[in-house]
C-alpha cells in the first residue's frame, strides 16, 4: 500500500522523501510557484506555493509529504492571497510588461494571469535599480529580479560555477555578480550556462534574441502556466 | 593591510565559520570593509567573494564605505524615544556637526540610528565603536564631543560613560539563590544523567526565549539523534526591543548560564558549545571570556569535567546587528559565518543544526533555570507558577515607570501587581513580549503572566496616558521593516508596505479604505511569512487596531480616496526646470 496525501479532496500517492510539490506535480496537480524548479534544491522563498496542511500554512516546495495530510491548494482564499503575494513582487520591482522583451514568456506575468491579477493593488515602490549590459551575450536588468535565486542555484548546481548571489537585507536585497568588478563581463558566465536561461522573469536575458519569437506566439500567449508547468516538469521528471 | 588580514585569518584558523569574527575585526580596524580585504579574505578562507559581500550587506554593523573613526549609533527603540531620543539626536547632530546617517567631512565621526541596544532601563542609549553608552544627556554629549575632537582613544574615555547597571529589583526563585559554580554538574553526575533529565521533565520548564517549547523534550530529542557530535547553543541575541534581562544574567549570573549549557552538553552528549552574543553586548565580551577561562581552570570546562570523563567547551560568537539572528535557525546560519536567513523546516535544529549536527538552542534564562533545577530538583520548580507555566519568569521592565529594571515573578502573577511594583501610574497600556507580542490596554490588567495568557520573552514596556499609541505602533512597524531578512516575499515586501501604509495614515494622508487595506495586508504578512519575524510583524498594528479602532479612524481624511504621494511635491522638479512658482504651477492634493 503506497502512502497518500489528499489535496483538495483528491487522494494522491507519494513516495517517502517527496515534497508536497513533487507529489502534486506527478499527480498532475498544479501548485503555483516561481522560485521552485524541479531540477534544483527547493528554496521556499516566494511563498506562492503556500498551501494549507492540516490547518497550517506550509510551503509545498519544501514541506515533506506525510501520510494522511489534508491539504488545501486551489481554494478561493488561498489563491486570493497568492495574488496579493504576486502583486507584492510586481510593486517591489519595476515590471512594465508591455515594454519588456520577456512578455509572453515570463512566469511572473503568467502566474499573475493565472491568478487573475488585474492591477497592482499596492502602491508601487519604483526602486532605483541598475542594468548590467557589460557582457557580450547576456544582459541583466535588475528592475525585474524577484530574488528567486534560480540563477544562483543553476550556476552552482548545474554549471559548476558560482556566478550569482543574493546580497543585502530586507527590501534592499539585490542580485550580485561574482567578479572583482561586480560586472557580468568579468564573471565566468557564458551564454550557454543554465544560469543564463533559467530566469523566470526578464531579469537575465540573452542578447540579440529579443523578438525572434513574435509577441502573440509565445509560451503563455496560448497556454496557461499550470498546463505549461505540469507538462514540462513531468517531462523533465520522466527523463 | 595584507599582513593585518593574513594575521587575522590565521588567528581564526582559516575557519570560514569565523567570517563574522574576522569582519568584525576588519570593521573595527578600518571602520569599513575595504574591497581588497574582501578579496584577500575570500582567497584565504576559500569562499566566494559574494558570500562575504552578502554577509557585509546583511549585518548592520558592517559597511562597504568608511564610517567615522568614532562611529556613534543611537538606539532608536521606542523606550529611547520616551526618554528623549529625538532631542538628543538633534543635539548630537549639532554638537558633532554631522547629520544622522552621515560621516563628517573630516572622517572623524559618523552618526546613525540603530535598533534597540538593550539598555532600555538606562536610555537614551547608544554605541561608540560598538561599546554601550548609557543614560545619554546633553552634558555627556558635550563630553563626548570634546573627546572626539581631541581624538582621545576610547580607552581614555571616562568609565562613567560606559557604566551599565544591572537594576535588579525583584528576585524570586532563581535570582535570589544562584547556585555555586559546579553544583549543577555535581548533582547531575551524582543523581545520574537520565534521572537529571527526568527532573528537568518534572520541572515543566519551557523555553524562555518566547516560543515556550518544553526544554526536557528538546534535550531528549537531541540526545536521541545518532551522531558523533552534538552542539549546544545559548541564544543571547536578545534583540526584541524592550528586553534586557539576558544582559543582566550574563553580567551577574554568567557562571550559572555556562553551567546550564554544560549540563545540557552532558545530557545530550555534546562537546562543543556556543554563546551567540548580540553585537550590542560587546561590553560583556571580555568579562565572559574571563569567566570561561576561570571555569576551565576549575575543571568545569575543557577535558574531563568534574572528573566524569566528559569533555566540553564553549566559544563566544558576537553578532553584528541583525534582530533576525535571534531566530534559532538564522542564528545557526550566522554561527556558520553566513547571512542570518531562517532555514526551511523540517529538518529542525535538534536533528540538523550547526554544520548539520544535532543542536540544542536555548535562551540564556532557560539554561540558568535548568542549572538550578539540576541542583534543587524538578518539584522545587514545578511547585511554583500555573498549570501550564511552571516556575518564574524574569522580566525586563521599562518605559513609563518609576523603577525600570529586572523583576522575577512567579508565572500567574497579574499585570496590575507588576505595575504597582515598578511604580507605574496613570497607565495607558503595556506592550508585553515586545513588538512581536501584544499591546494590552488598561482594562486588561487583571490578565496573567503565563504562556496560556500573556506570554513574553521578557519585554514589558509601560506607556502612560500622555503617550500616543500610533507613535508606538509606527516605531515598531519601522523596526520590523528594517529587520526583515528579506528572504520571503510576504515579509520582505509586506513589512515595507505596512510601514508605508501606516506612515500614510499617521501623516494624515489616509482616507476611508486605508485602514481596511492596512488590516488586510496585516493578515497576509502574518499568515504567509516564512518565520516568526514576519508572522508577528503585524502584531503592533493588529493588537492596537483591535483595541483602539477609533484612533486609526480619527487619522483619516473625509474623502474617499487620497493619493499615496504628495501631488504638489511631485511637481517640484518641473517647477525648478521651468523656473515657475506661480499659482498655476501648483496642484492641490484633492479637488477643493
Ligand atoms: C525574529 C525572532 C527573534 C528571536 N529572538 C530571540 C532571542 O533574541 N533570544 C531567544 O532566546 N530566542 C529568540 N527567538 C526564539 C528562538 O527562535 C528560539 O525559539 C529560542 O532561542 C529557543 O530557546 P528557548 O526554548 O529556550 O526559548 C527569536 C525568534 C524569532 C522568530
Ligand atoms: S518572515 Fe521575514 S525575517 Fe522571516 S524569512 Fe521571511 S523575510 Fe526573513
Amino acid at each position: 500500500m503506497s502512502k497518500t496525501i489528499t489535496i483538495d479532496g483528491q487522494v494522491i500517492p507519494f513516495e517517502e522523501g517527496q515534497t508536497i510539490m513533487e507529489a502534486a506535480t506527478e499527480a498532475g496537480v498544479y501548485i503555483p510557484h516561481l522560485c521552485h524548479h524541479p531540477e534544483y534544491t527547493p528554496h521556499g522563498s516566494c511563498k506562492l506555493c503556500n498551501v494549507n496542511v492540516n490547518g497550517r500554512t506550509c510551503s509545498a516546495c519544501t514541506f515533506p509529504a506525510m501520510e494522511g495530510q489534508q491539504i488545501l491548494n486551489d481554494a478561493k482564499d488561498i489563491n486570493e492571497e497568492r495574488k496579493k503575494i504576486t502583486q507584492m513582487l510586481f510593486v517591489e520591482g519595476n515590471h512594465f510588461c508591455p515594454s519588456c522583451e520577456k512578455t509572453g514568456n515570463c512566469q511572473l506575468q503568467a502566474v499573475a494571469y493565472h491568478l487573475n491579477m488585474l492591477d497592482d493593488h499596492f502602491p508601487l515602490f519604483y526602486p532605483h535599480r541598475e542594468m548590467d549590459a557589460s557582457h557580450a551575450k547576456v544582459l541583466i536588468d535588475h528592475n525585474r529580479c524577484i530574488f528567486c535565486t534560480l540563477c544562483v542555484r543553476a550556476s552552482q548546481q548545474k554549471d559548476g560555477k558560482d556566478v550569482f548571489a543574493i546580497s543585502g537585507r530586507g527590501i534592499n536585497k539585490h542580485l550580485i555578480i561574482n567578479a572583482e568588478s561586480g560586472l557580468l563581463k568579468d564573471s565566468e558566465l557564458e551564454a550557454t550556462d543554465q544560469a543564463a536561461h533559467i530566469c523566470p522573469t526578464g531579469a537575465i536575458l540573452i542578447k540579440h534574441t529579443a523578438y525572434q519569437v513574435p509577441i502573440g506566439e509565445r509560451i503563455y500567449d496560448h497556454t496557461q502556466i499550470d498546463q505549461v508547468s505540469l507538462n514540462s516538469e513531468n517531462l523533465q521528471h520522466d527523463n | 593591510m595584507t599582513a593585518f588580514i593574513q594575521d587575522l585569518v590565521e588567528k581564526n584558523h582559516y575557519q570560514h565559520t569565523h567570517l563574522l569574527h574576522i569582519l568584525r575585526a576588519v570593521q573595527a580596524h578600518y571602520h569599513y570593509i575595504p574591497k581588497d580585504a574582501i578579496e584577500q579574505i575570500a582567497r584565504l578562507l576559500a569562499i566566494s567573494r559574494t558570500q562575504i559581500m552578502g554577509v557585509i550587506e546583511f549585518y548592520s554593523f558592517f559597511h562597504l564605505s568608511p564610517r567615522g573613526h568614532y562611529e556613534i549609533l543611537i538606539s532608536d527603540s521606542i523606550t529611547d524615544h520616551l526618554l528623549g531620543k529625538h532631542e538628543l539626536a538633534a543635539y548630537l547632530e549639532e554638537k558633532l556637526n554631522v547629520k544622522l546617517g552621515e560621516v563628517r567631512a573630516d572622517g572623524l565621526v559618523s552618526l546613525d540610528n540603530t535598533s534597540c541596544t538593550g539598555l532600555c532601563d538606562q536610555g537614551p542609549a547608544g554605541l561608540v565603536n560598538g561599546y554601550a553608552l548609557s543614560r545619554l544627556d546633553k552634558a555627556k554629549v558635550d563630553q563626548i564631543t570634546d573627546l572626539i575632537n581631541q581624538q582621545t582613544p576610547l580607552e581614555g574615555w571616562p568609565q562613567a560613560l560606559f557604566q551599565v547597571d544591572d537594576n535588579l529589583i525583584r528576585s524570586d526563585l532563581l535570582l535570589s539563590a544562584p547556585i555555586p559554580a559546579g553544583a549543577a554538574l555535581q548533582s547531575a553526575f551524582n543523581r545520574g544523567l537520565k534521572e537529571t533529565l527526568n527532573e528537568l521533565d518534572i520541572s515543566g520548564l519551557r523555553g524562555r526565549g518566547g516560543a515556550g517549547f518544553k526544554t526536557a523534550t528538546k534535550w531528549k530529542f537531541c540526545s536521541e539523534e545518532l551522531n558523533d557530535e552534538h552542539i549546544v547553543v545559548c541564544n543571547a541575541d536578545e534583540g526584541e526591543p524592550g528586553t534586557f534581562k539576558d544582559r543582566v544574567l550574563l553580567n551577574s549570573y554568567a557562571h550559572q548560564v555556562f553551567e546550564g549549557m554544560t549540563l545540557c552538553a552532558a545530557l545530550i552528549g555534546a562537546q562543543q558549545g556556543f554563546l551567540y552574543l548580540r553585537g550590542e553586548y560587546l561590553h560583556l565580551y571580555d568579562k565572559l571570556e574571563a569567566i570561561l577561562a576561570e571555569r576551565r581552570q576549575a575543571g568545569l570546562l575543557g577535558q574531563n569535567i568534574v572528573n566524569a570523563d566528559f569533555n566540553f567547551d564553549i566559544e563566544i560568537c558576537l553578532g553584528a546587528g541583525a534582530y533576525i539572528c535571534g531566530e534559532e535557525s538564522a542564528l545557526i546560519e550566522s554561527l556558520e559565518g553566513k547571512m542570518g536567513i531562517p532555514r526551511n523546516r523540517p529538518p529542525y535544529p535538534v536533528t540538523h543544526g550547526y554544520l548539520g549536527k544535532p543542536t540544542v538552542v536555548n535562551n540564556v534564562e532557560t539554561f540558568l533555570a535548568a542549572a538550578s533545577i539540576a541542583v534543587n530538583g524538578g518539584n522545587w520548580f514545578a511547585n511554583i507558577g500555573t498549570d501550564k507555566s511552571k516556575g518564574t519568569k524574569i522580566l525586563s521592565i521599562c518605559g513609563d515607570c518609576a523603577q525600570p529594571g529586572i523583576y522575577e515573578y512567579p508565572f500567574g502573577t497579574d499585570i496590575q501587581t507588576i505595575l504597582d511594583d515598578c511604580g507605574a501610574s496613570d497607565v495607558l497600556g503595556v506592550q508585553i513580549g515586545g513588538p512581536s507580542g501584544t499591546f494590552i490596554s488598561n482594562k486588561e490588567f487583571s490578565r496573567l503572566l503565563a504562556f496560556e495568557d500573556l506570554a513574553t520573552g521578557g519585554s514589558f514596556i509601560v506607556f502612560n496616558q500622555q503617550r500616543n499609541i500610533l507613535d508606538v505602533v509606527n516605531n515598531f512597524t519601522h523596526f520590523f521593516a528594517h529587520e526583515s531578512c528579506g528572504f520571503c516575499t510576504p515579509c520582505r515586501v509586506g513589512t515595507s508596505l505596512l510601514k508605508n501604509q501606516l506612515d500614510k495614515i499617521v501623516d494624515g494622508h489616509g482616507s476611508a479604505g486605508d485602514v481596511v487595506a492596512l488590516e488586510e495586508l496585516c493578515q497576509i504578512v502574518k499568515k504567509q511569512s516564512h518565520c516568526g519575524l514576519g508572522q508577528t510583524a503585524a502584531n503592533p498594528i493588529l493588537t492596537t487596531l483591535e483595541r483602539y479602532p477609533e484612533l486609526y479612524q480619527a487619522q483619516l481624511k473625509k474623502i474617499s480616496y487620497e493619493p499615496g504621494f504628495d501631488l504638489d511635491g511631485a511637481l517640484e522638479t518641473a517647477r525648478r526646470l521651468a523656473k515657475r512658482d506661480d499659482a498655476g504651477a501648483h496642484l492641490a492634493q484633492v479637488e477643493e
